[in-house]
Parts: structure tokens; sequence; C-alpha cells
């Protein structure tokens, strides 16, 4: 399904921004650096802005906010780009100079994350090269030309292009986002973009201010205003990450609570985990966006709890083989236990439905009821003849009635990729 | 909500008044007052705030109110002092209050603000701070301008805690030093973080850019605003979800039925007599929540049998400190609480489980917990017998002290008891809901078990401290 497509539009990224970056590199190198004085203190505030990048996660269970891993260094970088002066007087740096310090300064920057052995994340030096590249080619040569000046001017015109071109640069750099996460884990384009687009919205757009900010503010007070203004997104950065860390806790918590019924000898061992790692894949492929994967994760950890209140455990854990009424009773109950617990309400209406015929489900419900038979079917334990494949089997029988079509088939389309995509951590 | 003190009224009364006289003078004709920068700030705040008040965006996360003082900075360091005062008014007015009286609430917020705005842009002005911010053609004057920036921010903020610690004091009738105490040290570093996006924007307000440069500057403040938002917001999710867990406890095991949540509370009580530090007591009132949840994973037949446990019986329930522990293995916040909730059943002299450690060996957070959850056992009211009066449940921990319990904590719990009492109630008073295949409660018609399994060493149910044969 995936295709050899997207593979070749990731060496098609890799191979331009290699090319770039060379290229400038080499100009730079041969032409000398012009005000370097300038380059320097930005490519220190870029490399500082990489140095406090944040644990890098770029997986599918990403936060929005972690898309944008170190925020400074990408206001920076921008701010580079589309300065046009400094305290008054024209500057005359050029694109290529532009992407050499943005490179010089990211690769600095990353040798500490490599050396503590997290990788050097090449997606994101990458994506940050083009961009910037991006910004700088429609800027510089326009102002370095003086068309700029005629044109627009250098009054409250030249912010609102600023703004106008920034945005640009940030839905070119969602674009080419999405389509490095589409090559990297093989879903679907339009969600990944929408997700992209949606994180824009957040720290995005703080990224997109700042960077303007800056390059406003150093063209009027000179590079005094590096360090001054660089203060709120870094106030941004901050909360984002305590943000972060509470998810992350609360991700844990409710993991807990969802192993609850396997300590308990109810289901077995890891189920609740395998059936949410795999709802989030099937998920991904069917289109779903971040909120709605959060809620469909949730919904699967939890899916199981209602076991809780039976007496005796169900042979095996395995709820698909209990009679129909029974199933429903037990995913009531659990839907009473989730209500109890912080998570949006439509967790709980997702458990609650868990069991009922599919026409009647939302979808992530019906995502979760497949899953969860699947993971039971396919187990020793389960009932079945075990196997993935009588498995899948058995669920395209019960495509009638129980289970959805769709979420059949994309189901068996994630296994034949091979499954699960690497683990969220928690 | 009371009503307001008298001497709440005349200070705020006072206050209103004072700031008035502050802004008056930039109504009288020929004051000079830029009013077109005055109103588009105005404007600006009250935008800012009234936003605040709805749900941003798509999902219905406030943004705390007051969180844009950098407008208000900035108005301190771009109009005479009079104007200052006066952009604040229609904000204050118009933003979000939490409690009740509001209208009081929003006046006296809107006098406070205008009296603070007006003495930060007099400290301004006396540092000469108008001309260091450049304008037209002039570059701003880095880094003197952060001088009178500083002053003024830090004016604003010294005569905001001022009023605050006196509304304090007079409405609430606090004695004034706690009313002051900490309100100063709490509030600069973020008011220095503020003014310095005042700062910025003033300084783009001025330059050729324009106003609309200068909104730039309030995008990443709005937006870490929101997030702290949501932030909160998913810390009181995750509370609840921790509610849940122990909530989950009570459904299966309902003799117990808050005793989570007091034993959380005792251990608080011990870990503060004894001077623990305050982030080990808060993780310490999670292990005592916490302590009991592997029961989750002891099937409810043995939890709710009525009648003597058999050995095999026994050697399961046992076995909810590990599972517990299995359980929250995996909640890296818990740290030091994940240890007591595996060893709370081991005793001083090794004679515990799950692994018998003995003395030192057992971690302080589980010594704490054993005695609490012992002291809740036996003041509370179980099937099989009554709940004891605290002095009988004291003397018996005391008599156990040095076998059973860790001496020092059982020590601070009586003297921590003698000084706050104990106020034993349920928190969480939650319905019977209907459960699965869980048989009727056989109520009174049984004979009182001498033994019932999984809960803490109550030494005098069996009056027989050191019984081995007795789980928990």
């Amino acid at each position: 399904m995936s295709g050899r497509g997207p593979a070749y539009a990731l060496g098609g990224v890799y191979g331009a921004a290699a090319v770039l970056t060379l290229y400038a590199l080499g100009d730079t190198l041969w032409y000398g650096v012009t005000e370097p004085g300038i380059a320097l203190a930005f490519g220190v505030l870029i490399t500082l802005g990489e140095l406090s990048r944040w644990g890098v996660r770029t997986g599918p269970c990403a936060l929005p906010a972690e898309r944008e891993p170190a925020p400074l260094g990408a206001a920076g970088a921008l701010a580079y780009a589309l300065l046009g002066q400094i305290a008054g007087q024209p500057t005359t740096h050029g694109v290529l100079q532009v992407v050499a310090v943005v490179v010089a300064a990211a690769l600095a920057g990353a040798v500490p994350h490599i050396a503590a052995g997290h990788g050097p994340a090449l997606d994101h030096v990458v994506r940050r090269v083009l961009t910037v590249a991006f910004a700088a080619v429609c800027f510089q040569p326009l102002y370095n030309s003086g068309l700029w000046g005629e044109r627009v001017g250098h009054g409250p015109y030249h912010a609102l292009f600023l703004a106008l071109l920034l945005v640009l640069t940030a839905l070119c750099d969602a674009v080419l986002a999405a389509a490095m996460a589409r090559a990297r884990t093989g879903y679907p384009y339009g969600p990944l973009l929408r997700d992209e687009l949606r994180a824009l919205l957040g720290i995005g757009s703080a990224v997109c201010a700042t960077g303007a900010v800056m390059a406003l503010g150093v063209a009027v007070a000179g590079l005094w205003a590096l360090p001054v203004f660089c203060v709120p997104l870094l106030l941004t950065q901050l909360s984002f990450r305590r943000y972060a860390a509470v998810r992350t806790t609360y991700r844990q918590t409710i993991t807990s609570l969802a192993r609850a019924t396997e300590i308990a000898g109810y289901t077995p061992q890891g189920h609740a985990r395998r059936v949410a790692l795999l709802s989030r894949a099937v998920g991904r492929e069917l289109g779903l966006s971040e909120p709605d994967l959060t809620v469909l994760e949730y919904a699967a950890l939890m899916h199981d709890i209602g076991q809780l209140s039976l007496l005796d455990p169900v042979q095996g854990g395995a709820t698909a083989s209990l009679p129909p009424a029974e199933q429903r009773r037990i995913a009531l109950l659990g839907g009473a236990v989730v209500r109890q617990t912080g998570v949006p309400a439509e967790v709980a209406v997702v458990v609650e439905r868990q069991a009922d015929p599919y026409r009647e489900q939302p979808l992530s419900a019906r995502i979760v009821r497949a899953v969860n038979a699947y993971d039971d079917l396919s187990g020793e334990s389960g009932g079945g003849l075990g196997g993935p494949l009588s498995a899948l089997e058995q669920l395209r029988l019960g495509t009638g009635h129980d289970y959805q079509p769709e979420v059949v088939e994309s189901l068996a389309r994630v296994l034949a990729r091979g499954g699960l995509t690497p683990s969220p951590p928690g | 909500m009371r009503a307001l003190s008298v001497a709440g009224r005349a200070y705020i009364l006072c206050a209103l008044i004072a700031a008035v006289c502050c802004a008056l003078p930039a109504l009288r004709p020929g004051a000079g007052t830029p009013w077109r920068a005055a109103a588009l700030l105005a404007a600006l705040y009250t935008a800012c705030e009234v936003l605040g008040r709805r749900p941003f965006l798509v999902s219905a996360v406030r943004v705390g109110s007051g969180s844009f003082f950098p407008v208000l900075l900035a108005a301190v360091l771009l109009l005479p002092p009079s104007a200052a005062a006066l952009v604040a008014v229609p904000g204050a007015l118009a933003g979000h209050v939490e409690r009740r009286p509001r209208a009081v609430r929003r006046v006296w917020r809107a006098a406070q603000l205008a009296l603070a705005a007006w003495c930060a842009a007099h400290v301004r002005a006396l540092l000469d701070g108008g001309a260091a911010l450049g304008g037209g053609a002039a570059a701003p004057d880095f880094p003197y301008v952060l001088l009178p920036a500083g002053a003024a921010v830090l004016a604003f903020c010294l005569v905001l805690t001022a009023l605050d610690g006196g509304i304090l004091a007079t409405a609430e009738r606090l004695p004034a030093r706690t009313a002051w105490r900490g309100l100063l040290l709490r509030s600069v570093a973020p008011h220095c973080v503020q003014g310095l996006a005042g700062l910025m924007t003033a300084v783009l307000w001025r330059s050729p850019y324009g106003p609309l440069a200068a909104l730039f500057v309030l995008l990443p403040m709005y937006i870490s605003c929101w997030v702290f938002a949501q932030y909160h917001r998913e810390r009181a999710a995750h509370q609840a979800t921790i509610r849940a867990l122990v909530q989950a406890v009570d459904i299966k095991d309902k003799y117990t039925r808050g005793h989570s949540e007091r034993v959380g509370r005792a251990s608080v009580m011990i870990a503060r007599e004894i001077g623990m530090e305050e982030d080990r007591v808060e993780v310490l009132r999670f292990a005592g929540i916490l302590h009991d949840v592997g029961k989750l994973g002891v099937p409810t037949r043995l939890l709710r049998k009525d009648g003597p446990l058999t050995p095999e019986e026994r050697r399961v329930i046992e076995l909810h400190p590990e599972y517990g522990h299995e359980m929250v293995r995996g909640i890296g916040f818990l740290g030091e609480a994940r240890a007591a909730i595996l060893h709370h059943h081991e005793r001083l002299d090794g004679s515990g489980y799950p692994y018998g450690l003995a003395g030192g060996q057992i971690p302080e957070f589980a010594r704490v917990v054993a005695v609490a959850d012992a002291f809740d056992a036996m003041t509370s009211t179980r099937s099989y017998r009554r709940a004891r009066p605290v002095g009988t449940a004291l003397r018996e921990l005391d008599r156990c002290a040095g076998t059973q319990f860790d001496p020092r904590m059982v020590r601070a719990l009586a003297r921590a008891l003698t000084r706050q009492g104990w106020h034993p109630r349920v928190t969480s008073d939650e319905q019977a809901d209907p459960r699965g295949n869980v048989p009727p409660p056989r109520g009174g018609d049984e004979p009182p078990a001498p033994a019932r399994g999984g809960e803490a060493g109550s030494p005098l149910a069996a009056a027989r401290p050191n019984d081995p044969g007795r789980p928990g």
C-alpha cells in the first residue's frame, strides 16, 4: 500500500538538503563570511537553542508541541533569514551564508546530544535547513537588491509582509514534516498534514512570531535585542515542557490502572498495552487526528477495566468469546469506572460501547472492538486455534455484524507492515 | 460569601479614590495625553482579558486572567502616568473574576492596576525611560533602557503586592505579617519576564514598524499562558485518575471504604512531625493513598470472604504488596512511594512480608505507612468488630513499637494526634454501583469473622499482635 514513493521522497528531501548545505558551506568558505559579528551572534543563539532541545521523540506518539523540539533554535534561524537591518543599518548577508550559519550552528548544537547517545536527529536538521532556506530565498534577494525597500518600505508594511512570509514558511515546513513522517511511518498523508497544521497553532505560531520579533528587534535595537527577545519564547518552551511532563505521568498512571486487570489475572500479560498500540496504529491508518488518537489509546488501555468488578476471572480474559449480553454488561461496568477517572468523557463512551454491533458504535469503539478480538483470538489462551492468520480470518467472518470490514482490513494492512511501530516510552 | 468587613470596604474605597485622582489629570484639557496610543493599548488590554475569559480556539481551556501585564507594562513605558493608569481600567473591569462578589472584585482590580501603573510610570519618567526607548529615527538606548524598564517593573510589582497584602489584611482579616509574607518573592520573577515582554512591545511600538510589530510579542506570551492552563487541567485529570485507582480498590473491598485516603492523611501527619521535606511529604501522601492498590489483583471473592481464611487464601492475599508494586512500577513520579507500597507489611523484627526485611532495611516511607495503616485499621469500624477509640489504638501501637512498628513513627503519630486530633471522615462517598457477578452482600446474619485478610496489622483484633498467621 505504501509503495516506494514516500521512500523516494525522503531520499529527495535529504539529497536536496545535502546539496544545498555543501554548496552553501563551500561558497561561504570560499568568499568568506560577511559581517562575521552578526553571524556569530545568531550562530551562538541557534546553538544554544539546539542545546536546550528536549528529549528527541519523533515517533507517532509525539505531542504536537514536540514537533518542534528546539523552538529557540528555530526562531533564531528564522530571524537570521529575515534580517534586513541592524540598528538601522542595512545588512548584506545572502541566502547561502544564512544556510551555512544555520547548518554549522545546528550541527554544533547536536554534538552534546550525540555524545549523550541520543542520535543526531538528522530529520530535524534537514527540515530546519530547507525551511530556513525557503524563508531566506523569499526575503534576502528582494531585500538586498533594494526591491523590497521600494515596494514594501521599512514601515508597518514591512512587519505585515514579514508575517505573511512566515506563514508561508510555516506551511512549507508542515508539508515537509508530513512528507517525512509519511516516509518514516507509512501512515496516510492527509491526517499527518492535518496534525502538523494543528501543531502550527501552538508552538509553531510562537516560534514564527518570535522569529519576526527578533528580526525586527535587531533591526531597531541591534544585537542587544537577541537575549531580551528570546525570553517569552523560553517561557513558552518551559510551559510546554511542564505540560509534556504531566502528560507523561498521566499516561503512566492510566497504563498502571490498565495493568490492574492483568495482575488480577483477568486478562493475559501485556494485553492492554498491545491493544492500545495496535489500536493507535489502526487509527492512524484510518486517518484519525491526534486528539482522537489519544482518546482511542486511553480507551484501548482501559477497555477491560470493567472485569475488575467481576467476582471470577473470565477464562483467559478473552471477552471476545463470551455471549454478547455478558460482553455488553462488562463494557458498561468498565465505562462506570472510566467515568471516575479524569479522562475525557469520550473515552468512557468508547469503553461502554465496545461490545455493541459495529453499526451502532463510534469509530474508535469499532477499532477497539476489532483489535481486542484480534488480540484475544491470536494469543494462545484466547480460545482460538492460535496464529494471527486464523484470528484475522475469524474477524473477517464476523464483519457482517460485529466488526466493521474497513477496520478489519486496516488491521490486516497494519499487521502486514510488521504490526507495531516503536512503542512510546512510559 | 460572607459580607465584606467595614475595614475592607474602607480600604477599597480609599484605593478607588486614589486611583481616580491618579487618572483624572489625563482627562484635563491641555494635558497632552496621546489619546491614539492610549486608546489602542486600552483596547488591546481589554481584548486580551476578554479573550482570556473565553475558551481559546477549540479546547475549552481558560487562560488565567492577569496574564497580560505585558500590555500594561508597555503602556507604563510609553505613556504619561495618568494615561497609563487609564489604560488599565477597561480591561480590569471586563476581565474574568473567579469568585464572588464579582463587581467589587472587578472595581478593586481596576483601582489596584491603575495605581500600580501610575506609580511605575512615574518611576520610569524619573529615570528618563521615555527618551531611552527611541522612536522615529532614533534607536533605543540599549542597554541603558533596561534600567528604567526594570525599575518601573519593580515598582509595579511592589505596589501590586503591597495593595494585595493590604486587602488580605483588611478584608480577609489575615494578620498583616502572614498577608505579606512570600507575596513579593513569589511575584518578582513572573513580573520580570512580563516586564521584558512589555519592554519589547514598547520598543517595537515606537519603532518605524509600529504597533502591528508589537503585537507579535504578545503571541508567545499568550500561548504560554494557554499551555499553562492546559497543564493545570491535565494535572487535575491525573489526580482524578489516582482517585479512580483508589476507588477501584474500594469497590472491591468495600469494608475498607475511605481507608486509603485516611492512611494518606495519617502518613502526612507523621511525616510533618518528623520534619520531612515538603516534596517528599507529597510523595508520601501518594504512598499512603495507594498502599493497598495491589488488592486490585486479589480476587474479589477472597477480599469479601467472611469467615476464616485457609492458609492458601492467606498466601494469595499476602501477595497484594507485590501486586501493587508491579502496578505502579511504571509511574515515574511516585519514586520512593513505590518501595513503601511494596514493603508496608514488613515488621521491624523481620517477621513481616513480602521479603521479611528487618529494622533499618525497611524503607522509611514503608515504616510511616505501616503505622498509619495499622492506626486507621484499628480506629475504623469493620464488619467483624467495632472501631476502637484513638487512645486505645495508640496504646496498642506503642505496645508493638520496636517489634512491629518503628517507635519513632509511633511517637510522631502520637504527638501529631495530641496537637491536631483525628477527624476521620470518608472523603469519597460514592454510590454502590451494580456489579457484575458479585454476590449480594450477606448482611449481619453471618457470624463476625475473627480474621479477615489483607488489612493493616490491627494487633488488637486478634489480641495476638505477632501472630504470623494473620495476614496484614
